[in-house]
């Protein structure tokens, strides 16, 4: 088990003829990842083929050729696609989604950094209405990964294994991190949901699934400055949450009003600060780490490793 | 990005909500002939980023040309909260009668957009949220239907305006909206609305910030930039593109991954507690790439920075391989002395993950005698304060 991505996913990649598409794709593939199509109207029919070798940040696969479908329907249709990872330039994103959604595929995970935030207050106000169907990942996430089943967006598939620990992080790097610092022990999803200001699956939604997967045994919760998702995440685990939860929340040195790389990481007069969310989370019960180190240790303890 | 008053009132008149007559100055003596066009008074008010600038003096009213080049030679370069004056705006005089409140912002809680109202305006709002919370009406607005008709008649019966003027409300709340999309703006504020003595219902002053992800088909936008008050060193990393925060300590950063450069901030400020109290002097993601070039951009603002003592440059290799990274620091270095800069600070460096030992060899085996290698994130933090502490 696991939660959202498993081996048996069947996943397309929107964006896969482009450069950033190709490259991740290929890295998918040389992680495990059942890649089944990619979607481009303009080359429908073609394929792309993947030689196996060793991508960036991974070991090499099987060679494989990628048909391309002209819709991500047409994609499902064929293939019996159940999960989307996008990787279309900022201004395509929009219609990207939708279509995604439309199709009814049941994940969606959005790599694209840079959306207009009205665009993705748009895809997500429509995915709402359609019944929210269609789980959406990001954007401006590194994807999630299921080490050993399944890798869905950019996360490199040889830092950890699987193991029983979850994560859930706004924060690519400290995913990579933080996975890296518990390599031995392992994970059994590891979920980044992004940086920006509004984005589909959120800490919650993360930690009540892990609360049900039974092959995780502990939550890391990586957050940072900016809205307050953190501390609905504190209620959330204070009301429902039995599995230890460990957090980490970045950007207590961060100025007021300043955008620290993220869009999403600002804080607002005295809104959105790290203090108030470590004090929030501490509150619920989370053991909050000062450093990564400190929040690996942390987890580390609590698995009696 | 946040707007002036003066940007937010041509938006607010480019999308006919009702404002004022005004026009923007940055020498006293302009004052005399706007003030005249604006038939021979005016309010001359400070145009800063900030609040409370009638508290501190900054909003005056002129009662002829004459005075009102006296008012705005008495603003421009005063100081409101850290904000130097650099141009005041001259308005039209109103007949206030009453202070409303309207807004349009993005509510990322509930991942919509919301609307809020009041009757009590032109006073500061998280006041009003914070002391007489029924005051102020709330009306979550869906991203996709937008303000119709019946939602803006919906905020403006929420907030209890009078009867009288909820036609004129409505109209305005709807142009707003216009402002809100067509601008792909994160906040359009106004406070106050004023309801005029014959009645009439006016933006008055207007906050608005926009959303810099939209430039793609926001062409104007670029322009609205206040490039005069951006920090030097912001300016610079900003033309080379780099993702640059200027801070106030003397530990540089370079890093990888927003996320790890807003901790490694952090790190460093614990480390500092220990070495005289340094903090970090800059926030500086360098992203997934981290080519030879982007380093030596990256290194070239920071050693540019006369407050930084010394730099961490913290990496974990995800996608990037740390041996790149590596040969990215030494040639960045190469780079920066051929270019003749004077490179003279020490640099700790932290490699971890993909290809990191690789990575570490080739920075041994370089020898720079400015490089240092720590392991630990914790630890290169700690020996980058202590050498900043020197």
């Amino acid at each position: 088990m696991a939660i959202f991505l498993t081996k048996e996913s069947k996943v397309i990649v929107q964006g896969m003829t482009g450069s950033e598409g190709q490259k991740h794709t290929k890295r998918m593939l040389a992680s495990g990842t059942n890649i089944v199509g990619g979607v481009n109207p303009r080359k429908a029919g073609t394929t792309v083929d993947f030689d196996g070798s060793p991508a960036p940040g991974g070991a090499g696969g099987t060679p494989t050729q990628v048909p391309v479908f002209g819709s991500v329907k047409e994609a499902m249709e064929a293939t019996g696609a159940d999960a989307t990872v996008i990787f279309v330039p900022p201004k395509f994103a929009k219609d990207a989604v939708i279509e995604a959604v439309d199709a009814g595929i049941g994940l969606a995970v959005v790599i694209t950094e840079g959306i207009a935030v009205h665009d993705t207050a748009h895809f997500w106000d429509y995915a709402c209405q359609k019944g929210n169907k269609t789980r959406i990942v990001g954007p401006n996430c590194p994807g999630l990964i299921t080490p050993g089943q399944s890798n869905a967006g950019i996360i490199p598939g040889d830092i950890t294994q699987a193991g029983r620990i979850g994560l859930v992080s706004k924060s690519g790097t400290l995913t990579y991190q933080m996975m890296y610092e518990l390599r031995d022990l392992g994970f059994s999803s590891a979920v980044g949901i992004g940086g920006d200001p509004v984005i589909g699956t959120t800490h919650i939604d993360a930690l009540k699934a892990f609360e049900a997967d039974p092959d995780t045994d502990l939550v890391v919760m990586i957050g940072e400055i900016g809205g307050d998702a953190e501390e609905r995440a504190a209620d959330f685990i204070k009301a429902n949450v039995t599995k230890p939860v460990v957090g980490y929340v970045a950007g207590f040195t961060a100025p007021e009003g300043k955008t620290m790389g993220h869009a999403g990481a600002i804080v607002s007069g005295s809104s959105g600060t790290a203090q108030a969310k470590k004090e929030a989370l501490e509150a619920a019960g989370v053991k909050v780490g000062k450093t990564p180190s400190e929040t690996a240790r942390l987890a580390r303890e609590l698995l009696g490793g | 990005m946040d707007l002036f008053e003066y940007q937010a009132r041509d938006i607010f008149a480019k999308h006919d909500v009702p404002v004022l007559a005004g026009e923007v100055i940055d020498t006293p003596e302009a004052a005399r002939e706007v003030t005249e066009r604006l038939g021979g008074r005016a309010v001359v008010k400070a145009q800063v980023k900030t609040g409370g600038r009638g508290k501190a003096g900054g909003v005056k009213l002129a009662s002829d040309p004459a005075d009102a080049v006296e008012k705005a030679g008495a603003i421009l370069g005063m100081d409101i909260k850290g904000h130097t004056v650099q141009k005041v705006m001259l308005a039209q005089t109103a007949d206030i009668a009453e202070e409303y409140y309207v807004s349009f912002l993005l509510d990322r809680t509930n991942r919509t957009f919301l609307a809020m109202a009041s009757v009590e305006g032109g006073v500061e709002i998280e006041e009003v949220a914070a002391t007489k919370p029924e005051a102020l009406a709330k009306i979550p607005v869906d991203a996709i239907e937008g303000v119709t008709d019946a939602k803006a008649r919906e905020i403006a019966e929420a907030a209890k305006f009078p009867a009288e003027l909820t036609d004129q409300v409505v109209n305005v709340l709807k142009k707003l909206w216009d402002v809100f999309i067509r601008e792909d703006a994160l906040l359009v504020e106004v406070n106050p609305l004023v309801k005029t003595g014959d009645g009439k219902v006016i933006a008055l002053d207007g906050k608005v910030s926009l959303d810099e992800n939209a430039d793609f088909r926001q062409a104007d936008h670029a322009a609205l930039e206040d490039k005069a008050a951006a920090n030097p060193l912001e300016a610079a990393a900003k033309a080379k593109g780099l993702n640059y925060v200027k801070l106030d300590g003397q530990v540089g950063i370079i890093g990888n991954g927003a996320g790890l450069v807003m901790s490694t901030l952090d790190v460093v400020a614990y480390a500092g507690e220990a070495h005289k109290n340094v903090k970090p002097a800059n926030f500086l993601d360098i992203g997934g790439g981290a080519s030879a070039e982007v380093m030596a951009n990256g290194l070239e603002i920071i050693l540019g920075d006369p407050d930084v003592k010394s730099v961490f440059v913290n990496v974990f290799g995800g996608i990037t391989a740390c041996d790149a990274v590596a040969n990215g620091i030494v040639q960045a270095l190469e780079l920066l002395k051929s270019k003749g800069e004077d490179v003279n600070k020490p640099l700790v460096v932290r490699l971890d993950g993909n290809n990191a030992e690789l990575g570490r060899k080739i920075l041994t085996d370089a020898a720079h005698p400015l490089v240092q290698q720590v392991d630990t994130m914790d630890g290169a933090a700690d020996r980058a304060a202590e050498l900043a502490a020197k």
